[in-house]
């Protein structure tokens, strides 16, 4: 019973020890056996991140500028420059739509940005009235990428007839007017979203090093799993081959379904920017600093298990290989064998059941959902 | 040797333990259920979804929409009635339907933790825990006594070793002696702990780790029981449960432990314990001696019965596993309710394809459109739920006109770090698959083998 006195000071000095322990603003912790998160993240916003986003905003001011030389003189030429800043930014936006974390998140960016199949007859009722507003969370099908693929290459069958819209068209200034809103919007958007990342929001995003379900590493790879399961699988290649829509095919659903011809380069973009980023390959280069890959070899020297990095990369090269069999022109391949179209997506599909089952698994992340009670 | 034994239960022990057993279990509760209420999970869980994932042979429980707050309340007043010892009986009653009730709601938020808190509640049915310290005491001198019949406090005492003991017992595996899983995969994730985190890193340490917890959890049913070892055994519960606490998401459960541990302690520690309340809130107290002694009445043998036939089920239904072909932490066919806590480590994905057999058209089913995010992961791993959706999506597109609809599901699980296999067979039409107590034989078999328990 003596006993007693001392336990109960002993026990409180324990337990605030422990408690004082999780509080996790500690700096990062310098030891060859420990992998450096934190140098993962910094890898991830400096050499990935942050040059991608820079490289799409520049192509979008190189957009812009386009734009307002066909605004001054709507002729054949500006109008194939337009295109050719149009594809050269969507191609370049295939390396950032991964990301959905900070910026990107908070000004909704993939959803303005690349929204498809385009409601055209939204965009036609805004054309017509010249009153719309495109920050409005359900406008997201009336602008971006897809929209501009509309205006640029879905409004008539010949250049000829599509210039006429610009220029003796009745509605001709307001189509003007909306073309360059829409190029403007996206400028908007990714100025927007680089000045975060080049100014408070690269610091927030490394620091926030832990493993807690908000921590960046968490965050992102949740979201970056997400987008490879929805938005590429699902939207590139999986909902216009009719994978969940009752057998119906879709094709009028493909990304760049006016221009046709550039489904496949955007979706092998997508794919190679994604396999990099897993990596931890730089935008610019091939330069590979710690990622998802060299995280999962250091957890992996550990347990003498399968390498899985070597695994997953191994699926992302034979999903490329399928996609890379697929005409340019995913509309043309879904019309006439949709079952090449099938098999990317199995392939694809593959890529899932490592990512989220086995990678999720061994790296211990927690979804990000997970604010219950555990057993 | 029997009668020994009878008289030993018989025999008057001071009431104080299981009294304080009883405020602070009940606190604990008033405490649980706030939080459970105030983090929003009443309408995450059971409000919000449209679905529900039910257990076998409670279909009919449901939720009530807006009004489960009503059972919230009716958990929470009743815990308050424990707390105080206010009728008491009819506390522990509603405390004890009601939270079981909203536990059956939904399988997907089965913890053993709710199963534990479930079993207390019942057993505190049957306990006078209200004949000490209580309100209804206080009114009512008949039911006062500050000695009850000894086998009282042993019954919580007798649970408490069970839990422990079954733990250790899960826990002697090859899986987590041999090749330290899933601790190897846990602790690496904990690196921002000062001191601890840099240690996780290291593999000696989950080793370490594995084969503390594991006879840690053999070890002190026996180390609480024996009076020499009972202070050394209380502060290593202490160390544990706040450990467990920092590392896993597991909300007030290690609490719950360390206060239900007290209960091994003597009775003159509970009653220093409760002279501190009175002194705190000024309750005048008048000690009586009075004993409530065992009369040997037809309550009492059906009593008597109740409680072996329980502590019975309780020894012998963890073992159930057994009679399943199989690895158990593969296909999971008895994992439930035999205290395998913090076992495993099971990532899965899963992805029905329904078939119309009159065209020949399939497709897949996007599951975000019926279930919540917590209901797509638990349903990854476990097979029971995977047959249910798998009806629900047969009788959802019946109704949408396709007429039999076939099910198919392509499903792989990754245990304890091997690489994803599949789990469900995807030639096998889910429709025509009824749920059983018998092995569910569309699981593919596990290539690797875990020795244990």
């Amino acid at each position: 019973m003596k006993n007693f006195k001392f336990i109960f000071p002993f026990i409180l000095v324990c337990l605030s020890a422990i408690v004082w322990s999780c509080s996790d603003d500690d700096p990062v912790i310098e030891s060859n056996d420990i992998f450096d998160r934190q140098a993962m993240l910094a890898n991830w916003s400096d050499n990935i991140i942050i040059p991608a986003y820079q490289a799409f905003s520049t192509d979008v001011d190189a957009l812009k500028s386009a734009v307002e030389a066909f605004e001054t003189e709507p002729n054949e030429a500006n109008l194939n420059t337009v295109r050719q800043e149009w594809e050269a930014a969507y191609i370049a936006w295939q390396n950032i739509s991964m990301f959905n974390i900070g910026p990107a998140e908070t000004t909704f960016m993939r959803s303005f940005i690349n929204t498809y199949p385009a409601n055209v007859s939204s965009i036609n009722t805004n054309i017509s009235t010249g009153n719309y507003a495109l920050q409005a969370a359900n406008a997201n099908d009336e602008q971006g990428f897809p929209a501009l693929d509309y205006l640029l290459f879905g409004l008539a069958d010949s250049d000829a007839q599509i210039l006429e819209f610009y220029t003796s068209n009745v509605n001709a200034s307001n189509y003007i007017n909306y073309l360059t809103d829409l190029v403007d919007r996206i400028n908007v958007i990714a100025n927007q979203v680089v000045a975060s990342w080049e100014g408070d929001y690269r610091d927030t995003f490394v620091n926030n090093s832990g493993a807690a379900s908000n921590s960046s590493t968490n965050k992102l790879l949740n979201d970056w799993m997400f987008y490879y399961e929805v938005v590429f699988r699902n939207g590139k290649i999986g909902f216009p081959a009719g994978v969940f829509s009752e057998g119906s095919t879709l094709p009028q659903n493909v990304e760049a379904f006016y221009k046709k011809d550039l489904s496949k380069t955007l979706c092998l973009e997508a794919l190679n920017a994604f396999q990099d980023f897993f990596n931890g390959e730089a935008f610019e280069g091939t330069t590979r600093g710690e990622s998802v890959a060299s995280y999962l070899n250091f957890l992996n020297t550990m347990k003498n298990g399968e390498d899985l990095s070597l695994i997953i990369n191994n699926q992302f090269d034979l999903s490329i290989t399928a996609i890379s069999n697929l005409d340019d022109n995913f509309f043309n391949q879904i019309n006439t064998n949709n079952n090449v179209m099938l098999v990317a997506f199995e392939e694809l599909q593959a890529s899932v059941v490592l990512l989220k089952s086995d990678m999720f698994s061994a790296l211990s992340v927690a979804v990000e959902f997970e604010s219950g009670d555990g057993d | 040797m029997l009668e020994k034994y009878t008289t030993y239960l018989q025999n008057s022990e001071k009431a104080a333990p299981l009294a304080v057993f009883r405020i602070l279990f009940g606190g604990l509760m008033i405490f649980s259920t706030l939080r459970f209420v105030s983090q929003g999970w009443v309408n995450k869980y059971y409000i919000e979804p449209s679905f529900h994932f039910k257990y076998y042979g409670f279909e009919f429980v449901t939720a009530f929409g807006q009004y489960t707050y009503i059972l919230y309340a009716i958990t929470l007043l009743s815990a308050i009635g424990i707390t105080l010892g206010y009728k008491y009986k009819t506390a522990t009653i509603l405390f004890f339907l009601s939270f079981t009730y909203c536990e059956l709601i939904d399988k997907t938020y089965y913890l053993n933790h709710y199963y534990f808190v479930s079993i207390i509640g019942f057993l505190l049915i049957f306990l006078p825990a209200n004949c000490y310290f209580s309100i209804d005491a206080y009114r009512n001198s008949k039911i006062a006594f500050r000695k009850i019949p000894r086998y009282n406090i042993l019954v919580i005492q007798l649970m408490l070793c069970i839990v422990y003991f079954y733990a250790g017992l899960a826990k002697i595996n090859t899986d987590w002696l041999f090749k330290a899983m899933p601790l190897q995969i846990w602790l690496p994730s904990r690196y921002y702990l000062p001191v601890l985190g840099d240690l996780f890193q290291k593999e000696w340490m989950h080793y370490a780790m594995s084969w503390f917890g594991m006879l840690y959890d053999l070890a002190i049913p026996f180390l609480l029981l024996f009076k020499r070892t009972r202070v050394f055994g209380f502060v290593l519960v202490v160390i544990f449960h706040v450990l467990t606490r920092v590392l896993f998401p597991i909300g007030i459960f290690p609490y719950v432990m360390i206060c239900a541990t007290l209960i091994f302690f003597d009775a003159s520690f509970h009653e220093k314990i409760i002279s501190f309340f009175r002194r705190l809130f000024k309750i005048k107290f008048v000690e009586n001696n009075r004993a409530l002694y065992l009369i040997p009445n037809v309550k009492k043998k059906l009593l008597t019965t109740l409680f072996i036939t329980f502590f019975t089920f309780q020894l012998v239904f963890p073992f159930r596993y057994m009679l399943y072909p199989d690895e158990l932490f593969w296909t999971e066919e008895g994992y439930r309710y035999s205290w395998r806590v913090m076992l495993i480590e099971k990532g899965g994905y899963v992805q029905y394809k329904i078939v119309n057999p009159k065209t020949g058209n399939w497709f897949y089913v996007d599951h975000n459109k019926f279930l919540t995010e917590y209901q797509q992961k638990q349903l990854r791993t476990q097979a029971d739920l995977i047959l249910e959706f798998a009806h629900f999506l047969e009788k959802h597109y019946k109704e949408k006109g396709i007429e039999n609809p076939e099910v198919y599901v392509e499903s792989y699980i990754a245990l304890n770090g091997r690489l994803s296999q599949q789990f469900v067979n995807p030639t096998v039409d889910l429709t025509k698959v009824n749920e059983s107590f018998s092995h569910k034989d569309w699981i593919l078999p596990f290539n690797d083998t875990i020795y244990g328990f």
